[in-house]
């Protein structure tokens, strides 16, 4: 079978990831916001874990990546938006991975060890430091908006394929449809 | 000329030091507690300790420990202003918490155990704490823990009292330096 869209693995992680970035992204802004409280408690404590579960979930992407490879894009795709697209996806697979560690490293500077579902201990190589930690949530917090900027152009350039060239692209990250060969499963 | 340095030098001796005989600056009182599962530590930076342990006989031993609640230290500023206000330690109506020693005496297991009453936002409580004596660079040092329930003290209160975010336990550190013999 010529493969014309994702590894059903990574058409999974693709959704999986994109809904807890966005609900890890609300949380990270709405969090900024709030006053000190025990929902403020709650809603830190769970974007923490979301930004660990996509760190984790990214490493996961990227070694079925490698594994699997991409569907090959349109021949008639132009030199230029193939390099846009490249960078794009190379930039959203390094916010995946800098986004949560540079908030991680920030928590642990702060003073706060990141404890998973408030019940496993992650490691805790620094401990609290006042100076990196400011330095460390600003650099968070820059490369979140970053990386929300680079989402956005994402779907933008989806939906451009989707509406405006009716090329039918999504269907590559389209869950595969159900009478398809049983060897998809993983 | 010579009196007035050794005046000063008095001054300058006895100044960390209490009556008592507690060196303020090398003692220490940190407590730790959880929210949402993560380990929190802090302190309380100002503390004043009248102690004169006598381990040989114990019962003759005293304490009394006034701690200035507005000295708490935490890992995040806006904590420590939370730390403040009414709900948790009232620091303007309650600005010092006192422990008073009202027994001393000695574990099978060669430690020592404290009991006493603690004053804490109005809400007086007898605790006691197991505490070892330990002799280091010239200096006596007592250590010890004690697990003390936050909520019986009222510290934490209104929506606050929700344990599954900060827990009602909080582990009390103690580590004073007994100056002198």
């Amino acid at each position: 079978m010529t493969t014309s869209r994702y590894t059903p693995a990574l058409v999974r992680l693709h959704w999986l990831m994109a809904a807890l970035v966005f609900a890890t992204f609300a949380l990270g802004v709405l969090v900024s916001q709030l006053p000190v409280s025990p929902a403020m408690f709650r809603l830190i404590a769970w974007h923490k874990w979301g930004g660990v579960l996509l760190f984790g979930l990214v490493l996961m992407r990227i070694f079925v990546r490698l594994r699997h490879g991409a569907p090959p894009l349109p021949g008639t795709t132009r030199r230029a938006a193939l390099r846009a697209a490249h960078a794009v996806h190379g930039a959203l697979y390094l916010c995946f991975l800098a986004v949560p560690l540079a908030g991680y490293f920030a928590s642990l500077a702060k003073g706060f060890p990141v404890v998973l579902f408030g019940v496993l201990p992650l490691p805790a190589p620094i401990g609290a430091d006042p100076m990196l930690a400011g330095r460390l949530a600003l650099l968070h917090s820059t490369l979140a908006y970053a990386f929300g900027a680079l989402v956005l152009l994402h779907v933008a350039a989806a939906c451009k394929h989707q509406w405006l060239d009716r090329d039918g692209l999504i269907s590559r990250m389209a869950f595969a449809p159900a009478p398809s060969s049983p060897k998809g499963q993983p | 000329m010579t009196q007035a340095y050794a005046g000063l030098l008095a001054l300058v001796l006895a100044l960390p030091v209490n009556a008592a005989g507690v060196d303020l600056a090398k003692s220490s009182l940190a407590f730790s507690f959880r929210q949402m599962g993560v380990p929190v530590a802090g302190s309380f930076a100002r503390f004043d300790a009248d102690v004169a342990f006598n381990a040989a006989e114990p019962a003759k031993s005293r304490a009394t420990l006034t701690v200035h609640t507005a000295s708490i230290r935490l890992p995040a500023p806006d904590a420590v202003a939370e730390a403040a206000r009414a709900a948790w330690f009232d620091s303007a109506r309650h600005p010092q918490a006192r422990f008073v020693a009202s027994r001393f005496t000695r574990l099978a297991d060669g430690r020592y155990q404290v009991s006493g009453k603690l004053t804490l936002k109005g809400v007086s409580r007898e605790l006691s704490a197991p505490f070892a004596l330990r002799e280091a660079g010239g200096t006596r040092w007592l250590e010890g823990s004690l697990p003390i329930s936050r909520l019986a003290f009222g510290v934490g209160d209104g929506e606050w009292r929700d344990t599954d975010t900060v827990a009602d336990t909080v582990e009390l550190k103690f580590r004073l330096a007994l100056a002198g013999r």
